[in-house]
Protein backbone atom coordinates (compact mmCIF):
# COMPACT_ATOMS: atom_id res chain seq x y z
CA UNK A 1 0.00 0.00 0.00
CA UNK A 2 2.63 2.47 -1.09
CA UNK A 3 0.84 6.13 -1.51
CA UNK A 4 2.34 8.28 -4.16
CA UNK A 5 -0.60 11.15 -3.71
CA UNK A 6 1.16 14.43 -4.93
CA UNK A 7 4.14 12.60 -6.65
CA UNK A 8 4.78 16.10 -7.28
CA UNK A 9 7.89 16.41 -9.72
CA UNK A 10 8.88 19.66 -11.11
CA UNK A 11 8.60 19.90 -14.82
CA UNK A 12 9.65 22.43 -17.49
CA UNK A 13 6.69 23.35 -19.31
CA UNK A 14 3.40 25.12 -19.41
CA UNK A 15 1.21 23.89 -17.23
CA UNK A 16 4.16 23.45 -14.04
CA UNK A 17 4.92 26.76 -14.79
CA UNK A 18 1.28 28.33 -14.24
CA UNK A 19 0.72 30.11 -10.97
CA UNK A 20 -0.93 28.07 -8.56
CA UNK A 21 -3.38 30.53 -8.20
CA UNK A 22 -4.25 30.78 -12.21
CA UNK A 23 -5.04 26.88 -12.08
CA UNK A 24 -6.98 27.32 -9.04
CA UNK A 25 -9.20 29.43 -10.81
CA UNK A 26 -9.14 27.44 -14.29
CA UNK A 27 -9.58 24.40 -12.50
CA UNK A 28 -12.96 25.58 -10.52
CA UNK A 29 -13.96 27.45 -13.68
CA UNK A 30 -13.78 24.34 -15.75
CA UNK A 31 -14.97 21.65 -13.24
CA UNK A 32 -18.27 24.31 -12.27
CA UNK A 33 -18.79 24.85 -15.72
CA UNK A 34 -19.15 20.74 -16.36
CA UNK A 35 -21.30 20.64 -13.31
CA UNK A 36 -23.44 23.26 -14.64
CA UNK A 37 -24.32 21.68 -17.59
CA UNK A 38 -26.51 18.48 -18.60
CA UNK A 39 -25.30 19.51 -22.74
CA UNK A 40 -23.26 16.12 -23.85
CA UNK A 41 -21.73 18.28 -26.16
CA UNK A 42 -20.73 20.97 -24.16
CA UNK A 43 -18.57 18.38 -21.53
CA UNK A 44 -17.05 16.91 -24.26
CA UNK A 45 -15.76 19.79 -25.60
CA UNK A 46 -14.48 20.45 -22.45
CA UNK A 47 -13.00 17.02 -22.17
CA UNK A 48 -11.06 17.31 -25.23
CA UNK A 49 -9.45 20.55 -23.70
CA UNK A 50 -8.53 19.16 -20.41
CA UNK A 51 -7.07 16.12 -22.48
CA UNK A 52 -4.96 18.35 -23.98
CA UNK A 53 -3.82 20.20 -21.14
CA UNK A 54 -3.01 16.82 -20.05
CA UNK A 55 -0.72 16.10 -23.14
CA UNK A 56 1.20 19.34 -23.08
CA UNK A 57 1.16 18.63 -19.37
CA UNK A 58 3.55 15.41 -19.84
CA UNK A 59 2.21 13.58 -17.01
CA UNK A 60 2.26 9.71 -17.71
CA UNK A 61 -0.67 8.19 -17.59
CA UNK A 62 0.60 5.56 -15.30
CA UNK A 63 0.12 7.94 -12.90
CA UNK A 64 -3.41 7.67 -13.15
CA UNK A 65 -4.58 4.69 -14.17
CA UNK A 66 -5.40 3.21 -10.56
CA UNK A 67 -7.34 6.59 -10.22
CA UNK A 68 -9.68 5.55 -13.40
CA UNK A 69 -10.28 2.02 -12.47
CA UNK A 70 -11.59 3.51 -8.90
CA UNK A 71 -14.00 6.07 -10.81
CA UNK A 72 -14.59 3.33 -13.31
CA UNK A 73 -16.05 1.02 -10.28
CA UNK A 74 -17.70 4.15 -9.09
CA UNK A 75 -19.28 5.08 -11.99
CA UNK A 76 -20.52 1.68 -12.80
CA UNK A 77 -22.27 1.23 -9.59
CA UNK A 78 -23.86 4.48 -10.04
CA UNK A 79 -25.42 4.03 -13.37
CA UNK A 80 -26.56 0.58 -12.51
CA UNK A 81 -28.02 2.30 -9.12
CA UNK A 82 -29.71 4.97 -11.23
CA UNK A 83 -31.39 2.79 -13.16
CA UNK A 84 -32.85 0.18 -10.78
CA UNK A 85 -33.60 3.25 -8.42
CA UNK A 86 -35.12 5.07 -11.57
CA UNK A 87 -35.36 3.76 -14.96
CA UNK A 88 -37.74 6.54 -15.88
CA UNK A 89 -35.87 9.41 -14.51
CA UNK A 90 -34.96 10.68 -18.25
CA UNK A 91 -37.89 10.80 -19.48
CA UNK A 92 -39.22 12.88 -16.65
CA UNK A 93 -36.45 14.79 -17.10
CA UNK A 94 -36.57 15.59 -20.81
CA UNK A 95 -40.86 15.28 -21.20
CA UNK A 96 -40.87 12.83 -23.91
CA UNK A 97 -40.74 9.09 -24.46
CA UNK A 98 -38.77 7.12 -27.03
CA UNK A 99 -38.79 3.18 -25.93
CA UNK A 100 -35.75 1.12 -26.91
CA UNK A 101 -36.26 -2.01 -24.90
CA UNK A 102 -39.01 -3.55 -22.83
CA UNK A 103 -37.62 -5.27 -19.78
CA UNK A 104 -40.22 -5.39 -17.44
CA UNK A 105 -43.44 -2.80 -16.78
CA UNK A 106 -41.14 -1.01 -14.22
CA UNK A 107 -37.64 -1.68 -16.23
CA UNK A 108 -38.08 0.01 -19.71
CA UNK A 109 -34.60 1.55 -21.44
CA UNK A 110 -35.99 4.75 -23.25
CA UNK A 111 -33.68 6.92 -25.28
CA UNK A 112 -34.18 9.69 -22.56
CA UNK A 113 -32.74 8.09 -19.88
CA UNK A 114 -29.62 6.47 -22.01
CA UNK A 115 -29.13 10.07 -23.01
CA UNK A 116 -29.08 10.99 -19.11
CA UNK A 117 -27.35 8.37 -17.68
CA UNK A 118 -24.53 8.69 -20.34
CA UNK A 119 -24.49 12.39 -20.00
CA UNK A 120 -23.86 12.05 -16.68
CA UNK A 121 -21.18 9.46 -16.40
CA UNK A 122 -19.38 11.87 -18.48
CA UNK A 123 -19.89 14.80 -16.64
CA UNK A 124 -18.07 12.68 -13.66
CA UNK A 125 -15.00 10.99 -16.11
CA UNK A 126 -14.32 14.67 -17.23
CA UNK A 127 -13.65 16.06 -14.24
CA UNK A 128 -10.76 13.26 -13.81
CA UNK A 129 -7.80 14.39 -15.73
CA UNK A 130 -9.10 18.22 -14.19
CA UNK A 131 -8.54 17.18 -10.92
CA UNK A 132 -5.20 14.99 -11.76
CA UNK A 133 -4.18 17.77 -14.07
CA UNK A 134 -4.49 20.39 -10.75
CA UNK A 135 -3.16 17.76 -8.31
CA UNK A 136 -0.13 16.85 -9.81
CA UNK A 137 1.21 20.14 -11.40
CA UNK A 138 0.73 21.97 -8.30
CA UNK A 139 3.57 22.36 -6.01
CA UNK A 140 1.48 21.90 -2.19
CA UNK A 141 3.27 24.51 -0.75
CA UNK A 142 2.52 27.25 -3.12
CA UNK A 143 -1.10 25.52 -3.20
CA UNK A 144 -1.53 27.31 0.00
CA UNK A 145 0.04 30.59 -1.01
CA UNK A 146 -2.54 30.88 -4.05
CA UNK A 147 -5.60 30.07 -1.93
CA UNK A 148 -4.18 32.76 0.01
CA UNK A 149 -4.66 35.05 -2.49
CA UNK A 150 -8.00 33.88 -3.69
CA UNK A 151 -9.28 35.79 -0.37
CA UNK A 152 -9.23 32.58 1.52
CA UNK A 153 -7.96 33.62 5.02
CA UNK A 154 -4.24 32.30 5.57
CA UNK A 155 -5.12 29.96 8.82
CA UNK A 156 -6.98 28.02 6.62
CA UNK A 157 -4.21 28.12 4.16
CA UNK A 158 -1.55 26.73 6.60
CA UNK A 159 -3.99 24.43 7.73
CA UNK A 160 -4.23 22.90 4.26
CA UNK A 161 -0.59 23.11 3.41
CA UNK A 162 0.14 21.37 7.22
CA UNK A 163 -2.69 18.82 6.34
CA UNK A 164 -0.59 17.87 3.17
CA UNK A 165 3.07 18.09 4.64
CA UNK A 166 2.11 15.43 7.56
CA UNK A 167 -0.15 13.17 5.50
CA UNK A 168 2.47 11.31 4.18
CA UNK A 169 3.47 10.58 7.89
CA UNK A 170 0.63 9.59 9.65
CA UNK A 171 0.29 7.12 6.34
CA UNK A 172 3.72 5.64 8.00
CA UNK A 173 2.92 5.62 11.72
CA UNK A 174 -0.74 3.94 10.68
CA UNK A 175 1.38 1.09 9.12
CA UNK A 176 4.06 1.05 11.22
CA UNK A 177 1.68 0.44 14.53
CA UNK A 178 -0.12 -1.67 12.19
CA UNK A 179 2.59 -4.09 11.43
CA UNK A 180 3.31 -3.69 14.79
CA UNK A 181 0.18 -5.15 16.12
CA UNK A 182 0.60 -7.63 13.58
CA UNK A 183 3.71 -8.89 14.52
CA UNK A 184 2.03 -9.13 18.36
CA UNK A 185 -0.77 -11.39 16.98
CA UNK A 186 -3.68 -9.33 16.22
CA UNK A 187 -5.12 -10.74 13.36
CA UNK A 188 -6.75 -7.78 10.80
CA UNK A 189 -7.38 -9.85 7.84
CA UNK A 190 -11.27 -11.63 7.01
CA UNK A 191 -10.41 -14.94 9.54
CA UNK A 192 -10.99 -13.45 12.34
CA UNK A 193 -14.57 -12.43 13.67
CA UNK A 194 -15.93 -8.92 13.18
CA UNK A 195 -16.42 -8.28 16.98
CA UNK A 196 -12.55 -9.09 17.51
CA UNK A 197 -11.29 -7.16 14.51
CA UNK A 198 -13.48 -4.18 15.02
CA UNK A 199 -11.35 -4.33 18.67
CA UNK A 200 -8.06 -5.18 17.15
CA UNK A 201 -8.71 -2.04 14.47
CA UNK A 202 -8.87 -0.35 17.86
CA UNK A 203 -5.71 -1.14 18.96
CA UNK A 204 -4.08 0.43 16.06
CA UNK A 205 -6.44 3.65 16.37
CA UNK A 206 -5.40 4.65 19.14
CA UNK A 207 -1.62 4.82 19.41
CA UNK A 208 -2.21 6.69 16.16
CA UNK A 209 -4.57 8.84 17.38
CA UNK A 210 -2.40 9.46 20.45
CA UNK A 211 0.97 10.13 18.66
CA UNK A 212 -1.28 12.59 16.22
CA UNK A 213 -2.03 14.50 19.66
CA UNK A 214 1.81 14.35 20.61
CA UNK A 215 2.96 16.09 17.27
CA UNK A 216 -0.06 18.55 17.76
CA UNK A 217 1.84 19.80 20.99
CA UNK A 218 4.99 19.66 19.04
CA UNK A 219 4.21 21.63 16.49
CA UNK A 220 1.70 24.13 18.04
CA UNK A 221 4.53 25.08 20.17
CA UNK A 222 7.42 25.42 17.52
CA UNK A 223 5.24 27.69 15.76
CA UNK A 224 3.98 29.60 18.84
CA UNK A 225 7.76 30.02 19.64
CA UNK A 226 8.60 31.59 16.27
CA UNK A 227 5.35 34.09 16.64
CA UNK A 228 3.29 32.40 14.19
CA UNK A 229 -0.36 34.55 14.25
CA UNK A 230 0.46 37.31 15.20
CA UNK A 231 0.00 39.65 12.55
CA UNK A 232 -3.15 39.84 10.42
CA UNK A 233 -1.12 38.87 7.09
CA UNK A 234 1.63 36.43 6.25
CA UNK A 235 3.67 36.57 3.22
CA UNK A 236 4.85 33.12 1.12
CA UNK A 237 8.06 32.04 0.05
CA UNK A 238 6.70 30.39 -3.19
CA UNK A 239 4.03 32.48 -4.20
CA UNK A 240 4.61 33.01 -8.05
CA UNK A 241 3.85 36.49 -9.64
CA UNK A 242 0.89 36.55 -12.09
CA UNK A 243 2.85 36.76 -15.93
CA UNK A 244 0.90 37.45 -19.13
CA UNK A 245 0.35 33.48 -19.59
CA UNK A 246 -1.73 33.47 -15.88
CA UNK A 247 -3.78 36.13 -17.27
CA UNK A 248 -4.11 34.66 -20.41
CA UNK A 249 -5.08 30.81 -18.66
CA UNK A 250 -7.49 32.99 -15.93
CA UNK A 251 -9.14 34.59 -18.85
CA UNK A 252 -9.57 31.34 -20.77
CA UNK A 253 -11.09 29.46 -17.62
CA UNK A 254 -13.39 32.15 -17.16
CA UNK A 255 -14.25 32.26 -21.09
CA UNK A 256 -15.06 28.13 -20.74
CA UNK A 257 -17.44 29.15 -17.77
CA UNK A 258 -19.40 31.47 -19.61
CA UNK A 259 -19.82 29.18 -22.41
CA UNK A 260 -21.15 26.62 -20.31
CA UNK A 261 -23.72 29.79 -18.63
CA UNK A 262 -24.16 30.76 -22.37
CA UNK A 263 -25.45 27.37 -23.37
CA UNK A 264 -27.14 26.80 -20.29
CA UNK A 265 -29.07 30.12 -20.53
CA UNK A 266 -29.69 30.93 -24.15
CA UNK A 267 -29.01 27.89 -26.58
CA UNK A 268 -30.60 25.28 -24.14
CA UNK A 269 -32.72 27.41 -22.50
CA UNK A 270 -31.85 24.57 -19.38
CA UNK A 271 -29.38 22.86 -17.81
CA UNK A 272 -30.59 20.06 -20.41
CA UNK A 273 -30.08 19.39 -23.82
CA UNK A 274 -33.13 18.33 -25.44
CA UNK A 275 -32.79 16.82 -28.83
CA UNK A 276 -36.41 15.18 -27.92
CA UNK A 277 -37.72 18.16 -29.07
CA UNK A 278 -36.92 19.17 -31.98
CA UNK B 1 -8.75 27.27 32.67
CA UNK B 2 -10.08 30.24 30.35
CA UNK B 3 -13.46 29.46 28.55
CA UNK B 4 -13.51 28.07 26.11
CA UNK B 5 -14.88 30.77 22.99
CA UNK B 6 -16.56 28.47 19.99
CA UNK B 7 -14.67 30.50 17.16
CA UNK B 8 -11.37 31.01 18.81
CA UNK B 9 -8.93 29.81 16.53
CA UNK B 10 -4.72 29.62 17.96
CA UNK B 11 -2.23 28.10 16.87
CA UNK B 12 -2.82 24.21 18.32
CA UNK B 13 -6.76 24.67 17.01
CA UNK B 14 -5.04 25.10 13.59
CA UNK B 15 -2.21 22.54 13.77
CA UNK B 16 -4.62 20.08 15.63
CA UNK B 17 -6.59 20.44 12.81
CA UNK B 18 -4.33 20.47 9.84
CA UNK B 19 -2.97 16.45 11.39
CA UNK B 20 -6.85 15.90 12.20
CA UNK B 21 -7.73 16.29 8.10
CA UNK B 22 -4.57 14.26 7.67
CA UNK B 23 -5.75 11.39 9.68
CA UNK B 24 -9.24 11.64 8.65
CA UNK B 25 -8.03 11.25 5.36
CA UNK B 26 -5.81 8.23 6.33
CA UNK B 27 -8.69 6.24 7.84
CA UNK B 28 -11.00 7.30 4.93
CA UNK B 29 -8.77 5.46 2.51
CA UNK B 30 -7.43 2.72 4.41
CA UNK B 31 -9.93 1.79 7.97
CA UNK B 32 -13.08 0.92 7.50
CA UNK B 33 -15.29 -1.54 8.93
CA UNK B 34 -17.59 -3.63 6.79
CA UNK B 35 -21.40 -4.27 7.74
CA UNK B 36 -21.95 -7.41 5.82
CA UNK B 37 -23.83 -5.45 3.22
CA UNK B 38 -21.46 -4.97 0.13
CA UNK B 39 -20.15 -1.06 -1.16
CA UNK B 40 -21.52 -0.08 2.53
CA UNK B 41 -18.83 0.17 5.50
CA UNK B 42 -18.57 2.00 8.51
CA UNK B 43 -16.10 4.71 7.99
CA UNK B 44 -14.00 5.29 11.29
CA UNK B 45 -13.27 8.24 10.18
CA UNK B 46 -16.21 9.86 11.45
CA UNK B 47 -15.78 8.38 14.66
CA UNK B 48 -12.12 9.89 14.80
CA UNK B 49 -13.43 13.44 12.87
CA UNK B 50 -16.30 13.83 15.91
CA UNK B 51 -13.34 13.16 18.65
CA UNK B 52 -11.32 15.96 16.96
CA UNK B 53 -14.37 18.41 16.81
CA UNK B 54 -15.44 17.57 19.74
CA UNK B 55 -11.96 18.63 21.33
CA UNK B 56 -11.32 21.47 19.38
CA UNK B 57 -14.20 23.57 17.90
CA UNK B 58 -16.93 23.79 15.14
CA UNK B 59 -14.15 25.34 13.08
CA UNK B 60 -11.67 22.57 13.36
CA UNK B 61 -14.18 20.02 13.01
CA UNK B 62 -15.65 21.50 9.34
CA UNK B 63 -12.18 22.04 7.88
CA UNK B 64 -10.83 18.22 9.44
CA UNK B 65 -13.70 16.72 7.59
CA UNK B 66 -14.26 18.74 4.60
CA UNK B 67 -10.25 18.70 3.52
CA UNK B 68 -9.89 15.50 4.44
CA UNK B 69 -12.86 13.90 2.53
CA UNK B 70 -11.59 16.37 -0.45
CA UNK B 71 -8.51 14.73 -0.36
CA UNK B 72 -9.54 11.27 0.32
CA UNK B 73 -11.55 11.95 -2.64
CA UNK B 74 -9.65 13.69 -4.92
CA UNK B 75 -6.79 10.96 -4.48
CA UNK B 76 -8.90 8.23 -5.40
CA UNK B 77 -11.17 9.76 -7.69
CA UNK B 78 -9.35 12.42 -9.29
CA UNK B 79 -11.96 14.95 -8.13
CA UNK B 80 -14.22 15.44 -5.10
CA UNK B 81 -17.92 14.55 -5.20
CA UNK B 82 -18.10 17.91 -4.04
CA UNK B 83 -22.08 17.52 -2.45
CA UNK B 84 -20.70 15.06 0.13
CA UNK B 85 -17.67 16.53 0.38
CA UNK B 86 -19.87 20.20 2.23
CA UNK B 87 -22.17 17.78 4.25
CA UNK B 88 -19.65 16.02 5.57
CA UNK B 89 -18.04 20.04 6.66
CA UNK B 90 -21.05 20.71 8.07
CA UNK B 91 -21.72 17.32 10.18
CA UNK B 92 -18.06 18.14 11.80
CA UNK B 93 -19.12 22.18 12.20
CA UNK B 94 -22.17 20.56 14.02
CA UNK B 95 -20.74 18.36 15.91
CA UNK B 96 -18.03 20.83 17.14
CA UNK B 97 -20.89 22.97 18.46
CA UNK B 98 -21.04 20.20 21.43
CA UNK B 99 -17.17 21.32 22.55
CA UNK B 100 -18.21 24.50 24.82
CA UNK B 101 -20.00 21.83 27.16
CA UNK B 102 -17.48 19.32 27.12
CA UNK B 103 -14.59 19.34 30.08
CA UNK B 104 -12.63 16.49 28.30
CA UNK B 105 -9.29 18.12 28.23
CA UNK B 106 -10.26 18.55 31.78
CA UNK B 107 -10.67 14.77 32.52
CA UNK B 108 -14.28 15.14 32.68
CA UNK B 109 -16.53 13.04 30.21
CA UNK B 110 -19.45 11.52 32.46
CA UNK B 111 -22.68 9.84 32.00
CA UNK B 112 -23.84 13.65 30.75
CA UNK B 113 -21.38 14.70 28.70
CA UNK B 114 -22.06 11.59 26.48
CA UNK B 115 -25.39 11.89 26.14
CA UNK B 116 -24.82 15.73 25.05
CA UNK B 117 -22.00 14.74 22.46
CA UNK B 118 -24.62 11.77 21.37
CA UNK B 119 -27.29 13.97 20.89
CA UNK B 120 -25.85 16.65 18.61
CA UNK B 121 -24.22 14.16 16.75
CA UNK B 122 -27.26 12.50 15.90
CA UNK B 123 -28.23 15.55 14.83
CA UNK B 124 -26.04 16.28 12.66
CA UNK B 125 -25.64 13.24 10.93
CA UNK B 126 -29.26 13.69 10.28
CA UNK B 127 -29.08 16.56 9.13
CA UNK B 128 -26.59 16.20 6.97
CA UNK B 129 -26.76 12.95 5.61
CA UNK B 130 -30.82 13.13 5.16
CA UNK B 131 -30.94 16.50 4.07
CA UNK B 132 -28.15 18.10 2.87
CA UNK B 133 -26.37 15.90 0.68
CA UNK B 134 -29.11 14.68 -1.35
CA UNK B 135 -30.58 18.17 -1.43
CA UNK B 136 -26.60 18.92 -2.62
CA UNK B 137 -26.73 15.94 -4.61
CA UNK B 138 -29.95 17.06 -6.63
CA UNK B 139 -29.45 20.86 -7.07
CA UNK B 140 -25.78 20.14 -8.17
CA UNK B 141 -25.64 16.91 -10.25
CA UNK B 142 -29.24 16.24 -11.44
CA UNK B 143 -29.81 12.74 -9.26
CA UNK B 144 -32.62 10.63 -9.22
CA UNK B 145 -33.89 11.78 -5.68
CA UNK B 146 -35.24 8.28 -4.34
CA UNK B 147 -31.77 7.27 -4.81
CA UNK B 148 -30.04 10.07 -3.08
CA UNK B 149 -32.01 10.15 -0.52
CA UNK B 150 -32.12 6.22 0.18
CA UNK B 151 -28.23 6.71 0.36
CA UNK B 152 -28.07 9.84 2.42
CA UNK B 153 -30.41 7.34 4.78
CA UNK B 154 -27.58 4.59 4.51
CA UNK B 155 -24.99 7.03 5.30
CA UNK B 156 -26.63 8.74 8.36
CA UNK B 157 -27.15 5.78 9.91
CA UNK B 158 -23.49 4.32 9.39
CA UNK B 159 -22.09 7.36 10.10
CA UNK B 160 -24.16 8.21 13.73
CA UNK B 161 -22.63 4.59 14.29
CA UNK B 162 -19.16 5.37 13.87
CA UNK B 163 -19.13 8.86 15.40
CA UNK B 164 -21.88 7.39 18.29
CA UNK B 165 -19.74 4.44 19.57
CA UNK B 166 -16.05 4.88 18.31
CA UNK B 167 -15.93 8.83 19.12
CA UNK B 168 -17.05 8.19 22.47
CA UNK B 169 -15.15 5.42 22.87
CA UNK B 170 -12.56 7.61 22.22
CA UNK B 171 -13.32 10.88 24.30
CA UNK B 172 -13.89 8.50 26.95
CA UNK B 173 -10.33 6.79 27.28
CA UNK B 174 -8.75 10.01 26.04
CA UNK B 175 -10.54 12.25 29.44
CA UNK B 176 -8.59 9.33 31.40
CA UNK B 177 -5.58 10.31 30.29
CA UNK B 178 -6.12 13.94 31.14
CA UNK B 179 -5.63 14.68 34.55
CA UNK B 180 -8.70 16.07 36.55
CA UNK B 181 -8.13 19.73 38.11
CA UNK B 182 -8.02 20.04 41.18
CA UNK B 183 -7.16 16.72 41.48
CA UNK B 184 -3.96 17.23 43.47
CA UNK B 185 -4.57 18.15 47.27
CA UNK B 186 -2.24 19.99 49.51
CA UNK B 187 -0.47 17.34 52.21
CA UNK B 188 -1.37 17.81 55.85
Amino acid sequence: MKTNLFDYRERDNLIFNLSGLSKLICFICMSVAVMLSYDIRYILFVTVLSLLFFRISELRFGQIRLMLIYVAIFLAINFILTFLFSPLYGTELYGTRHDLLRITSRYVITQEQLLYQVTKTCKYLSMVPLGMLFLLTTNPSEFAASLNRAFVPYKVCCVLSLTLRYFPDIIRDYHSISLAQQSRGLDFSKKEKLFTRVKNMFNVLLPLILSTLDRVTVVSNAMDLRGFGKEKKRTWYVAKPLVGKDIAAIALGIAILAGSIYMTNVVNGSRFWNPFIA
Amino acid sequence: MEKKKLFSFNTKTLVATALGAALFTVLFMYIKIPTGIPETEIQTAYGVGGFFAALFGPLAGFLIQFIGHAISDSVQYGSAWWSWVIASGVEGFIVGLSFTKLKVEEGVFDSKGIIYFNVIQVIANAFSWILLAPILDIVIYSEPANLVFTQGAVAALSNAVSTGVIGTILLLIYSRTRSKSGSLSRED
